[in-house]
C-alpha cells in the first residue's frame, strides 16, 4: 500500500465516518437528559428527506442555483424536520410519559417509511417532469472545497478534501463535549439524566432540558442524513442507501462510553471497519464477518463498562425511565 | 395569606396518576384513538392519492381481506403474533429485549441450515425434529447472552439485544455467500428443497396458524395461573420485592429470556419451514420491532395481541395495495403505521393518567375575595 492509497483509504473513512458522527452526537445529547431515543434512525431518515425535498424544490424553481442559498434551503429544511420529529418524539415521552422504546421505535418506522415513501414517490405527487430525484446541482455546492486542498498532496487529502458538513461535524461534537463536561448548563442536564428527581428538587426544569436535549440532538442526527445525501451520494436519493446507519450511530454512542470527544474517533473507526474490505485482500465471503466487527466490538465495550463499573464510564442513571414527579 | 395566594400564579391543570380505570373507560378511549388515526390516515391518503375516502377505506380493506388474500393476511398475523407472544415474557419482566430481529433471524438460519446441509440426507420427518431442535436452541441462545450479562453485571439489555440484531443479519449474510456462489441475495426453494411443512387439508400456511393458535393459549396461561408467571410479574413490579421473598431474579431473568428466545427461534422456524422455504437478511422484515409495539399495545396479554397485531397488519396490508393502485412506493404502509401508533401510544396516557383542572379552585379563590 502506498501514501496514496493510505489518503485515499483514510479520507473515504471520514466521508463513511461523518454520518454516524452527526447521529452519534445527536444521540449523545439526548441520552445524557435520559432520553433513550431510539428514533434516532428514523430521524436521520427524515432529515435527509426533507433537505431534498427543500433542494428539489429550489433546483426545479426554473431560477439560477446560488451556492449560498442551494446550501441553506436544505439545511433549514432539514433542521425543520427533524425538529419537527423530535418535538413528536418529546411530546410523547416526556409531556405524555409514554414508553421511550416504543415511542422511539414507532418514529422509526415512521421516519424510514417517511424517507423512502417521499424518495420513491416525490416526483409522481407532484407530476414532476424530471426522470428522477436527483440533486447534482445542490450536491456540487455541498461538496465545495478549499481550492488550495488539491495542491497540498497527501496532506490535502486527508485533511483538506471535504465539503464543510465534515468539519462541520467535528466542530458541533467538540462543543457539545465542552458544553456537557465544563459549562452549567451541561451540568444541569447530566443531572436531569442521572437523577431526574434530585434534579427538580434543586430547582432545574426537568421537561424543559429534556425537551431541549432531544430536539437539538434529533437536529444534529438529522444533518447526518442531509450529508449523506448531498455529500456522500451526491445528491441521488435511493430508498433504503442510508441502511442502518442510525443504529450503528446508537452503537458509537456506547462505544464512545457517552463522551461527543470520543465519538469523533470512533465514528472515523467505525467508517473505516465499514470500507475496509475494499483494501484487503480477502475472499468476499468473509466481508459479512468483517462488517459484524463493529457491533461485536460495541458489544464487547458494553459488556467491559458493565463489568468494570467505573462510575464515569456508566450510561446516564436514568435512561429509558419516563419522569413523573409525583411518583417516587 | 390571601393577597399571597392571589398572586401566585397557578397552572391551569394539573395531572395525577390513577389506576382505577374501569375496563370500558380504557376500551373507549383506545376505540377513540384508533378512529381518530383511521381519519388522519384517511386525510393522509386523500392528499397523496387525491381518491375520495370512502373509495380509500374500500382499498385499504380489500388489500387485507379481498379475494384470495385472507389466508395470507392471516398468516401474516400468526408470525407477528408469535413474534409479539416471544417478547412478552421478558417485557412483563422489565427486560427491554428489543433483539426479537435478531433472535428470529438466527432461528431462520439455523432452519435453513439444516435444510441446505442435511436436505435429502435423511428422512423428511427426522430432517423437521432437527430443524425446530435447532431453531429453538439458537434462538434460546441469542436469548441467553444478553440476559446473563444483565443479570451478572447489570449490562444494559437494550443497547446488548439490538447490537446482537446486526450479528445474526450478518451471519445469514456469510451463509448466503456460503451457501449460493452466484452471489445472490437470497437462498431460495431451489436450494432448500427439503423440510417443508406438510398442508394441512390441502392448505398452505395452516399448520402454522395453527401452532400459533395454540401457542398463545399455553403462553396466557403460562403467565396467568403458573409459579413462573407469577414470579415473571413480580421481577417486573419491583426486583427489591422479588429479592425480598425469596426469588432467585437472576436465574427468572435467564430463564424468561431463554423463554423468549425459544419463542423467536421457533417463528424463525415457521417462517423458513412453514412459508417462505427461502431465506434473506431480511426475512424477518422488522417484525422484531413492530412486535414490541404490538405487545406493548396490547398491555402484554396475549389475547389482546390478537386484535393489535390485527390492526397493525391490516393496516400494512391495506396500504400496500392502496401504493399500489396508486403506483405508489410501498412505504407507505410504514407512514400509516406510524401515524396510527403515535395514536395509540398517546392515549395510554389519557388512560393512566388524570387531568385535574383548577378552575373550581379558582373560582372560589375569587368569592373569597
Amino acid at each position: 500500500m502506498d501514501v496514496n492509497m493510505v489518503a485515499q483509504f483514510i479520507s473515504r473513512a471520514v466521508l463513511q465516518g461523518t454520518p454516524l458522527l452527526y447521529g452519534a452526537t445527536g444521540e449523545i445529547i439526548t441520552e445524557k437528559s435520559g432520553n433513550l431515543n431510539l428514533g434516532i434512525p428514523g430521524i436521520m431518515y427524515i432529515g435527509a428527506i426533507s433537505g431534498v425535498i427543500g433542494g428539489f424544490f429550489y433546483q426545479n424553481s426554473g431560477s439560477e442555483v446560488v451556492p449560498f442559498l442551494a446550501v441553506l434551503i436544505p439545511l433549514l429544511c432539514c433542521l425543520l424536520g427533524s425538529l419537527l420529529t423530535s418535538l413528536l418524539y418529546c411530546f410523547l415521552t416526556i409531556t405524555l410519559k409514554a414508553n421511550q422504546n416504543v415511542t422511539g421505535l414507532a418514529i422509526t418506522t415512521f421516519g424510514v417509511g417517511f424517507g423512502n415513501f417521499f424518495g420513491g414517490s416525490l416526483i409522481k405527487i407532484l407530476k414532476s417532469d424530471v426522470p428522477y430525484l436527483s440533486l447534482v446541482k445542490i450536491a456540487k455546492a455541498f461538496k465545495t472545497t478549499f481550492d488550495f486542498g488539491s495542491d497540498m498532496g497527501v496532506f490535502g487529502k486527508i485533511f483538506l478534501s471535504y465539503g464543510f458538513m465534515v468539519y462541520l461535524a467535528i466542530i458541533i461534537a467538540v462543543i457539545s463535549g465542552f458544553v456537557l463536561k465544563r459549562t452549567k448548563i451541561g451540568l444541569h442536564l447530566r443531572a436531569v439524566g442521572e437523577n431526574p428527581a434530585t434534579a427538580d428538587a434543586a430547582g432545574i426544569s426537568v421537561n424543559t432540558y429534556k425537551y431541549l436535549a432531544t430536539c437539538i440532538g434529533g437536529m444534529i442526527a438529522g444533518l447526518g442524513g442531509l450529508f449523506y445525501i448531498m455529500d456522500y451520494s451526491n445528491g441521488i436519493w435511493s430508498n433504503n442507501g442510508f441502511g442502518d446507519r442510525g443504529w450503528l450511530a446508537i452503537a458509537i454512542v456506547i462505544f464512545s462510553i457517552w463522551k461527543p470527544g470520543l465519538s469523533i474517533v470512533s465514528s472515523y473507526l467505525f467508517g473505516a471497519l465499514y470500507i475496509l474490505f475494499n483494501y484487503i485482500n480477502v475472499p468476499m465471503a468473509y466481508l459479512p464477518l468483517i462488517q459484524m466487527l463493529p457491533y461485536v466490538v460495541t458489544i464487547i465495550v458494553l459488556i467491559g463498562t458493565s463489568v468494570r463499573k467505573k462510575r464515569e464510564n456508566q450510561p446516564p442513571q436514568s435512561l429509558g425511565l419516563t419522569y413523573f414527579r409525583e411518583e417516587r | 395569606m390571601k393577597n399571597k395566594s392571589k398572586r401566585t400564579h397557578e397552572p391551569l391543570f394539573h395531572i395525577s396518576k390513577r389506576t382505577d380505570v374501569s375496563l370500558k373507560t380504557g376500551i373507549i378511549i383506545r376505540i377513540v384513538a384508533i378512529i381518530l388515526a383511521l381519519i388522519v390516515c384517511g386525510i393522509v391518503t386523500k392528499i397523496f392519492t387525491g381518491d375520495n375516502p370512502i373509495s380509500i377505506y374500500k382499498t385499504i380493506f380489500d388489500g387485507a381481506f379481498g379475494k384470495g388474500r385472507t389466508l395470507v393476511t392471516i398468516h401474516e398475523i400468526a408470525i407477528l403474533l408469535c413474534v409479539s407472544l416471544a417478547v412478552t415474557p421478558a417485557f412483563r419482566m422489565k427486560f427491554w429485549n428489543i433483539g426479537a430481529e435478531g433472535q428470529v433471524l438466527i432461528g431462520c438460519l439455523s432452519t435453513a441450515m439444516c435444510m441446505f446441509y442435511l436436505g435429502g440426507k435423511i428422512p423428511d420427518g427426522l430432517l423437521m425434529l432437527i430443524m425446530a431442535i435447532f431453531a429453538i436452541v439458537s434462538g434460546i441462545i441469542w436469548g441467553i447472552i444478553p440476559a446473563f450479562f444483565k443479570a451478572q453485571w447489570g449490562t444494559n439489555e437494550t443497547l446488548f439485544t439490538l447490537m446482537m440484531n446486526y450479528v445474526a443479519i450478518q451471519l445469514i449474510e456469510y451463509f448466503l455467500k456460503i451457501a449460493d456462489k452466484s452471489g445472490s441475495n437470497v437462498v431460495g426453494p431451489d436450494l432448500l428443497t427439503h423440510g417443508w411443512f406438510p398442508t394441512l387439508f390441502g392448505t398452505n400456511y395452516l399448520l402454522n396458524i395453527l401452532i400459533v393458535a395454540v401457542l398463545t393459549v399455553v403462553l396466557y396461561i403460562y403467565l396467568k395461573y403458573s409459579k413462573h408467571g407469577y414470579e415473571i410479574s413480580v421481577v417486573g413490579e419491583s426486583e427489591n420485592t422479588a429479592r425480598y421473598i425469596g426469588i432467585n431474579v437472576k436465574k427468572v431473568i435467564i430463564r424468561t429470556m431463554a423463554l423468549s428466545g425459544a419463542i423467536c427461534g421457533l417463528a424463525g422456524l415457521l417462517l423458513v419451514g412453514g412459508a417462505s422455504h427461502s431465506i434473506d437478511s431480511n426475512l424477518a422484515d422488522g417484525r422484531g420491532f413492530t412486535a414490541i409495539m404490538v405487545s406493548w399495545l396490547a398491555k402484554f396479554n396475549p389475547f389482546t395481541m390478537i386484535l393489535t397485531t390485527l390492526l397493525i397488519v391490516f393496516l400494512e396490508r391495506g396500504a400496500d395495495e392502496v401504493s399500489s393502485k396508486f403506483g405508489l412506493n410501498s412505504d407507505f404502509a410504514q407512514i400509516l403505521t406510524g401515524i396510527i401508533l403515535f395514536f395509540i401510544i398517546g392515549c395510554e396516557f389519557f388512560i393512566n393518567y388524570k387531568i385535574n383542572f383548577n378552575h373550581k379552585k379558582r373560582a372560589q379563590v375569587k368569592e373569597e375575595k
